[in-house]
C-alpha cells in the first residue's frame, strides 16, 4: 500500500530491487545477473548497486553490448538448469534483440511440451517524461504483454517492486519485469517521492497476476500501473475535492492479467477511465476496455475512456513531450467528460 | 596522402569549433540543474553526450567528404556533424529543442538529421552500419557518384548489426568505409572487458575487407588512412573498416561521475589534448603563424556563439506540433 508510517523502512524502487536480488543469490546459487554496465556502475538506473562488490564478477557479469547474445544466452542457461536475471537496459532496445525474447525466451517451453522449464527474469526500464526522445522513452508494455508465453509484470513502488522480483526469480517461467525510470528513486532522473515505501528486510513475494486496489472509490474506477497508478492517485485526490469517488487499481502485472479485479471495481462504480503510458492503439487500455465490455456491457454508465500516450513517436522537447504525457489532469478531464 | 595546408587549417578549425560548442553545450546543459542534478531540467534536458577529444575523427574522415557523400552518426554526433556540415545553428536549436531546429525539436542531441548533408543519426548501437550500406546500393543502383561512412564506436562493434552490415558491404562491394572510434570505454565497461581481441581492425579480415588501426588520435593518420580508404571506395573497389584510438575527455554522459575511470587515466589523455597538439604542429610546420591560428580560433568561438545566441533566441514549436510529422508530407 502507498500509505506509510514515517518510522518505516522505505526504500526507492531501485534499493528494492537490488536487496531482492541479493537475497536471492544468497539463497540460490544458480541466480546470476547479466547486462550492461551492472557492475562495477551497479546498473544506469541503480538496481544492481552493492551486486557485484557481495557476489564478484563470476555471478554479476558485464556483458558486451551484444543483447541477442547475452539474453539468448540467458535463455540457454535457464534452460539448463540456472535461474538468470538480464537486463535490457532500456526497453526500447528491444529491437535488436526481439527473437532472443518473444521466440525463444517465450516459446520453449511450450516447444517442448513442458519438457522444459525457461526460468529467467529479464528486467527492462521503462518510460519517459525527461527530454531522452523517441529511443529512449517508450513503455511498449502492450508490445510485450501481446505475446504469449512470457509473464509481464510493473511495480509502482518499492514494496511491490521488491516482492515482484523475487517472485519472478523463483518462479519456472519467464518474466518481463519492466521497471519505471520516473519510479527508480534516482535523483538525477526526477522520481515519483510516492513509489519508495515502506519495504519489509525479511524476503517476501508479491504474487504475479494479482492486481490492488489502491483507493476504494464508488464513482469511477481509475486503472492504471507503473507511473499511471502515481498519476490516477493524483486524480483520485483531485476529484475528491470535487466530490467524486474514484477507486484506484494497480494492475500489478499485465500477464496474468487479473481481470477480475477490474471488473468487480467497475460493476461497482459503472465509470471505467485507464491511464497507460504506452501508445494509445492496439495495447493495455485496449484490452481493459474489451475486458469490461466484454463481461457485461450494461454495468457501464458511461463510454469508457483511456488516458494515454498518442500514437506518435516521442519528441524531445519537453513542452511537446509534457503535451502527450497522461498526467493527473487530463484523467480529471476525461472524468468531467463522462 | 597528406593534407594540404587549406586542408589543415580546415581540420584545426572544425576541431576548434566542435570543441568550442561542447564547452558551451556543457555549460548551458547544467543551468537549472544545480544545486539538485535533474536530467530532466534547464535549457537542453536530457541525456547529452559529449565528442570532447574525439575531434580528430570527425575531421580527418570528412575532410574527404563533399555535401553529397552519406554519413550516419551515433548517439555522440556533434563533431561528425560539424564536420560533415551541419547546419550549425539549426543543430544548436535542434539541442535546445526549439522549432528553428533542424526536426522542430523532435528528435534533440542524439537524433541529428540534415538531409541537406545526408547527415542521420541512431541512438540506438550499430544501427548506422545497416543505413549506411543501403544508401551506398542506392547510390550505386541509381549510378551516382558517393560514398558512405558509418561511424560507431568500439562497444558498438560487438553488435551483431556491425557483423551483418560489414558482410553486406563486402559481398555486394558497396562504397562504404566503417570508422570505429575507440575511446576504450562503452559507458562503463572498458574495451578489454567487453571484446575478445584487442584491436578491432582484425575483424575486416573475417570479411574480406582492409582493416586499420589508427594509434593516439592522430589526425594526420586519420586523413591518410581514411583518404585511402574513401578513394577506394569511390574507386568501387569496396568497403574498408578503420579503427581509431581516440579520447574520452568528458563522461560516457552529463552526469556521469565516472567512478570506474582508473585514477589519472583521464590527465594523461589531456595531456594529449589533439586541439593543442595540432595547433603546434601547424606551427612548427609554418602552416600558419600563430596570428593566423588565434584568428581561426577567435572565428570558430564566434561561429559557435552566434549559433547558440540564435537557438537561446528561438521559440518552441506549438506544443500540437509533436502530433505531425509522423507520415511523409
Ligand atoms: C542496442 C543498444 N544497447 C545499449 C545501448 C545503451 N548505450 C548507449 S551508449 C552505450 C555505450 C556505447 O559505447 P561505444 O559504442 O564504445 O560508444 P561511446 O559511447 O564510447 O561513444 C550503450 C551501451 C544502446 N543505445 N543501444
Amino acid at each position: 500500500m502507498l500509505d506509510t508510517k514515517s518510522n518505516e523502512r522505505r526504500l526507492t524502487v531501485a534499493r528494492a530491487m537490488a536487496e531482492s536480488i541479493a537475497q536471492e543469490m544468497r539463497v540460490d546459487d544458480r541466480v546470476f545477473v547479466m547486462g550492461e554496465d551492472i557492475g562495477d556502475l551497479g546498473g544506469v538506473f541503480g538496481n544492481t548497486r552493492g551486486l557485484v562488490e557481495e557476489f564478484g564478477k563470476d555471478r554479476i557479469r558485464d556483458t558486451p553490448i551484444s543483447e541477442t547474445a547475452f539474453i539468448s544466452a540467458a535463455v540457454g542457461a535457464a534452460m539448463d538448469g540456472m535461474r538468470p536475471v538480464v537486463e535490457l537496459m532500456f526497453v526500447d532496445f528491444f529491437g535488436v534483440c526481439f527473437d532472443a525474447i518473444y521466440n525463444l525466451m517465450a516459446k520453449n517451453i511450450y516447444f517442448s511440451g513442458g519438457q522444459s522449464s525457461v526460468p529467467m527474469v529479464l528486467m527492462t526500464s521503462t518510460g519517459g517524461g525527461y527530454s531522452d526522445a523517441g529511443q529512449h522513452s517508450q513503455c511498449l508494455y502492450g508490445s510485450f504483454a501481446h505475446l504469449p508465453g512470457m509473464k509481464v509484470v510493473s511495480p509502482s513502488n518499492a514494496y511491490d517492486a521488491k516482492g515482484l522480483m523475487t517472485a519472478a526469480m523463483r518462479d519456472d517461467s519467464p518474466v518481463i519485469y519492466m521497471y519505471h525510470k520516473g519510479l527508480q528513486g534516482m535523483g538525477w532522473l526526477g522520481t515519483e517521492p510516492g513509489a519508495n515505501v515502506n519495504t519489509p528486510e525479511s524476503d517476501y513475494t508479491v504474487e504475479i497476476g494479482k492486481a490492488k486496489v489502491l483507493r476504494e472509490g464508488t464513482d469511477v474506477t481509475l486503472v492504471g500501473l507503473a507511473m499511471g497508478v502515481h498519476n490516477a492517485l493524483k486524480a483520485a485526490d483531485n476529484l475528491a475535492e470535487q466530490g467524486v469517488s474514484a477507486e484506484v487499481i494497480d494492475l500489478v502485472s499485465l500477464v496474468p492479467l487479473d481481470r477480475e479485479t477490474v471488473i468487480n471495481s467497475v460493476a461497482k462504480t459503472g465509470r471505467l477511465i485507464v491511464v497507460d503510458e504506452d501508445y494509445n492503439s492496439y495495447g493495455v487500455s485496449g484490452e481493459i476496455i474489451t475486458t469490461v465490455c466484454e463481461h457485461d456491457i450494461s454495468k457501464l454508465k458511461a463510454a469508457p475512456k483511456r488516458v494515454t500516450y498518442p500514437d506518435v513517436p516521442i519528441p524531445f522537447a519537453r513542452n511537446m513531450e509534457q503535451f502527450c504525457l497522461p498526467n493527473a489532469d487530463k484523467i480529471v478531464a476525461a472524468y468531467k467528460d463522462m | 596522402m597528406s593534407p594540404t595546408k587549406e586542408q589543415q587549417l580546415w581540420m584545426y578549425e572544425n576541431m576548434v569549433v566542435s570543441r568550442r560548442f561542447e564547452e558551451s553545450i556543457e555549460k548551458i546543459y547544467m543551468e537549472g540543474k544545480s544545486p539538485a542534478f535533474n536530467m530532466a531540467n534547464g535549457p537542453i534536458p536530457g541525456e547529452m553526450h559529449l565528442s570532447n577529444g574525439q575531434e580528430p575523427v570527425a575531421v580527418g574522415v570528412c575532410a574527404h567528404l563533399t555535401k553529397d557523400d552519406i554519413v550516419t552518426a551515433t548517439h555522440r554526433p556533434h563533431h561528425q556533424a560539424i564536420a560533415k556540415g551541419v547546419d550549425l545553428k539549426k543543430m544548436a536549436a535542434e539541442i535546445f529543442g526549439k522549432v528553428t531546429g533542424l526536426s522542430g525539436g523532435r528528435g534533440g542531441h542524439m537524433h541529428i538529421f540534415d538531409s541537406n548533408v545526408n547527415f542521420a543519426c541512431s541512438g540506438i548501437i550499430a544501427q548506422g552500419c545497416g543505413p549506411a550500406c543501403g544508401a551506398a546500393l542506392s547510390r550505386k543502383m541509381q549510378n551516382k557518384p558517393g560514398v558512405a561512412v558509418a561511424f560507431l564506436g568500439e562497444g558498438a562493434v560487438n553488435q551483431g548489426a556491425f557483423h551483418e552490415a560489414m558482410n553486406l558491404a563486402a559481398v555486394w562491394k558497396l562504397p562504404v568505409v566503417f570508422v570505429v572510434e575507440d575511446n576504450a570505454w562503452g559507458i562503463s565497461v572498458s574495451k578489454a572487458d567487453s571484446t575478445a581481441v584487442p584491436r578491432n581492425d582484425v575483424r575486416a579480415a573475417a570479411y574480406g575487407m582492409p582493416g586499420h588501426f589508427i594509434e593516439n588520435n592522430d589526425p594526420y593518420a586519420i586523413f591518410e588512412i581514411a583518404g585511402q580508404a574513401i578513394e577506394r571506395a569511390r574507386a568501387g573497389e569496396g568497403p574498408t573498416l578503420i579503427e581509431i584510438e581516440t579520447f574520452r575527455l568528458a563522461g560516457h554522459f552529463m552526469g556521469d561521475a565516472e567512478g570506474y575511470r582508473p585514477e589519472g587515466e583521464k590527465d594523461a589523455l589531456f595531456e594529449k589534448d589533439p586541439i593543442p597538439s595540432m595547433r603546434e604542429r601547424l606551427l612548427a610546420d609554418g602552416v600558419s603563424d600563430a596570428a593566423g591560428l588565434d584568428k581561426i580560433e577567435a572565428d570558430a568561438l564566434a561561429r559557435v556563439e552566434e549559433a547558440i545566441q540564435f537557438a537561446r533566441d528561438s521559440e518552441y514549436a506549438p506544443d500540437e506540433d509533436a502530433l505531425t510529422s509522423v507520415f511523409a508530407a
